[in-house]
């Protein structure tokens, strides 16, 4: 495929507001999470939850959108000069060039969890100030993104759980190839919400303490919640000093559960080869992979032997979850802009919390940051339903 | 939008399904919107998925039921084997009867979820199911646009085809919501419907779709009840393009989008 430059791009997450502190934290694998103080839910595990959210309503011309996911989503484009970067752009190409394709799992069901406590005790019915199209359906976010935003070409959301953002990439370079779009808004938003709260500990996959990826006594995983944001664009900004690409989409199923990997991580490897075939990289090319690493006894064994397959036991690997925790739909949205950042700053994150590599997990795993000389990285996600996602980054000259 | 105009994607259509109320299959459908046949409203028939292995089965919802049942008929009539398939699903709500049984659930004094319950609620559970029964590792997509889900698909599909040359198929699916949800989103019954894309002709195709961005106003069915359904289940509104290809002569629709935009589809009859 044609590389599509990230003109703009930034993050939100437990590890703060905007690239820097999330710059910060990665180049001491500093981690977010803190036990769970969520709502009024009672469980024993950490969570990575973005501060403020609470005290943050959203304007009031914005008030059929507000909810904890949305509030969120306007949080994350207000750092980084985004908003402008984006306005630039629609003047440049038209607002009309310019799509908009975004990952969710939850979207703002939250909303309707709530909703449900105030059910009308005789009819049964939701209180009157329930809004589902503005909050609980899965296009909400990127409803209001577009109007918030003024883009008026093609829009989605692609909702394939954990793969969910990495996914809506692959939609926007397919929409810019064909010349339908030049440019495209692409991102994740995922917030915390009592679904998969409590749904991922009826599978008994949340961890009691900040979960330990790749760990030998990793435990589940920690739920976070991020909004993160790329501008996709066919041309180069004109003041790079250097540019960051994606070079290839990779997507495939594992077609063998709902809720677990494939045991050898079969989909995973064929997702990982087809990014990179996509990208016209071998895998010595790539310096590094961010991997999906949840910290689930099964998705680490799984990844690690789709991952040493592909690259080999020696290529520098490691999950920024210990710090972010999983953030679900907008996972790859977050670790592709941590995959720009390693690229930019030459730094080869370490994955927080885990001190000790499960020696049956045979890779180079960084439990420190590092300064390292890279050319391509490389971000996984692997979701429910057996969805497979893998990117491949590049700075180019 | 004349820039835009000018991008046109291609694809030929070489299956249909259609499950709805009172619309059965593709040839029931296709003799009712031609007036060959009267319209009776009735029931969405929700088949067991028949690909599926027993414990999956018995694990599967209306939602996935309907996905099944449109996708596995277009795929048998084109031909196509559904382990070699890329699909993209598209839904404007995913499964409301599991997201109703969560919300209640969560709002009592016992929140104990039901793992099956958390799996199938994400909104690819259809795909999931769909690639185990296929027994596959070929992608697919699941997409939402809200009242725009079927245009969305559709143009996600058409993509596909293009940039990968590969047949792809689209399930387009929604099932209503149990009340109290359904006050707040009336989509009144199950309807799903899917089509086989492919980038080139082949004997059995039935039709050929010349497809743009425009900013018309969308078209409407002829046929008065079926009109009702398009107008109100997001997932009919690609009848209109169903009815242009059962009445087999060359006509342009416009599908209905994220406003102020349209799909503009020239459909040409094939054979």
């Amino acid at each position: 495929m044609t590389p599509l430059f990230l003109t703009q791009f930034t993050a939100t997450s437990c590890l703060g507001t905007g690239l820097q502190p999330l710059r910060a934290a990665l180049s001491s694998a500093r981690s977010g999470l803190a036990p769970c103080r969520f709502e009024d839910v009672e469980l024993d595990t950490w969570i990575g939850a973005v501060a403020d959210i609470d005290e943050q309503p959203l304007p009031q011309i914005w008030s059929p959108f507000e909810c904890r996911n949305n509030r969120l989503a306007f949080l994350g484009l207000g750092q980084d000069d985004f908003r402008a970067g984006v306005a630039s752009c629609l003047s440049r190409l038209g607002a009309h060039r310019v799509g908009l394709f975004m990952g969710t799992s939850t979207s703002g069901v939250l909303q309707t969890e709530l909703a449900y406590r105030r059910r009308d005790p005789g009819s049964g019915a939701l209180p009157a100030d329930f809004n589902y199209a503005g909050t609980h359906n899965t296009f909400s976010s990127a409803n209001f993104i577009r109007q918030l935003l003024g883009i008026q070409g093609p829009a989605a959301v692609v909702s394939t759980a954990c793969s969910s953002s990495a996914k809506a990439f692959g939609a926007a370079q397919r929409m810019i190839e064909l010349g339908i779009i030049d440019a495209a808004v692409v991102g994740g938003v995922d917030s915390l919400c009592l679904t998969t709260l409590y749904g991922f500990h009826s599978l008994q996959l949340t961890a009691p303490r900040p979960c330990r990826p790749f760990a030998a006594d990793r435990a589940g995983i920690s739920i976070g919640e991020a909004a993160a944001f790329v501008l996709l664009e066919k041309s180069a900004p004109r003041a790079a000093t250097s540019a960051i690409a994606l070079l290839g989409v990779g997507e495939s199923n594992d077609g063998y559960h709902l809720s677990a990997p494939h045991p050898e991580g079969l989909g995973a490897r064929l997702a990982m080869e087809s990014a990179l075939s996509a990208a016209g990289l071998d895998a010595a090319d790539v310096g590094y992979v961010n991997l999906h690493g949840t910290g689930t006894t099964s998705n680490d064994s799984a990844e690690c032997a789709a991952v040493t397959r592909v690259f080999g036991m020696d290529l520098p690997c490691s999950s920024t979850k210990g710090a972010t925790g999983h953030t679900l739909g907008a996972a790859v949205a977050l670790e592709a802009v941590i995959c720009a950042l390693a690229l930019q700053d030459q730094l080869l994150p370490g994955g927080a919390n885990t001190s000790l590599v499960d020696p049956a997990l045979q890779l180079n795993y960084l439990t420190q940051s590092q300064p390292g000389s890279i050319t391509n990285a490389v971000s996984n996600s692997f979701g429910f339903g057996g969805t497979n996602c893998s990117l491949a980054f590049g700075k180019l000259a | 939008m004349n820039d835009i105009a000018a991008k046109e994607l291609v694809a030929y259509v070489t299956g249909i399904g259609v499950r709805g109320p009172g619309l059965v299959d593709w040839p029931q459908t296709e003799a009712v919107l031609c007036a060959r046949q009267p319209y009776q409203r009735g029931e969405t028939l929700l088949p067991a998925p028949e690909t599926l292995p027993p414990t999956e089965r018995r694990r599967t919802g209306r939602a996935v039921r309907l996905a099944f049942a449109t996708g596995l008929e277009a795929a048998r009539q084109s031909g196509a084997d559904p382990a070699q398939l890329p699909v993209v699903f598209a839904s404007s709500g995913g499964d409301g009867d599991n997201c109703h049984e969560i919300c209640q659930t969560l709002a009592s004094a016992n929140r104990a979820l039901s793992p099956t319950r958390f799996h199938n609620s994400v909104h690819n559970a259809p795909a999931g199911y769909w690639s185990i029964a296929a027994g596959t590792q070929v992608q697919s997509t699941t997409i939402c646009a809200y009242d725009a889900s079927f245009a969305a698909g559709l143009l996600e599909a058409l993509t596909q085809v293009a940039v990968c040359g590969v047949t792809t198929a689209l399930i387009a699916y929604d099932i209503d919501y149990p009340p109290p949800l359904r006050a707040a989103r009336a989509v009144p019954a199950a309807f799903g419907l899917a089509l086989i894309l492919r980038a080139n002709p082949q004997p059995n195709a039935l039709a050929l779709l010349r497809v743009r961005l425009d900013t018309g106003t969308a078209s409407r069915l002829g046929h008065h009840e079926l009109e009702t359904l398009r107008a109100t289940i997001p997932a009919a509104e690609g009848l209109v393009l169903l009815e242009a290809i059962a009445m087999r002569r060359a006509t342009t629709v416009n599908i209905a989008y994220l406003e102020p935009q349209t799909l503009r589809v020239t459909v040409t009859p094939c054979a």
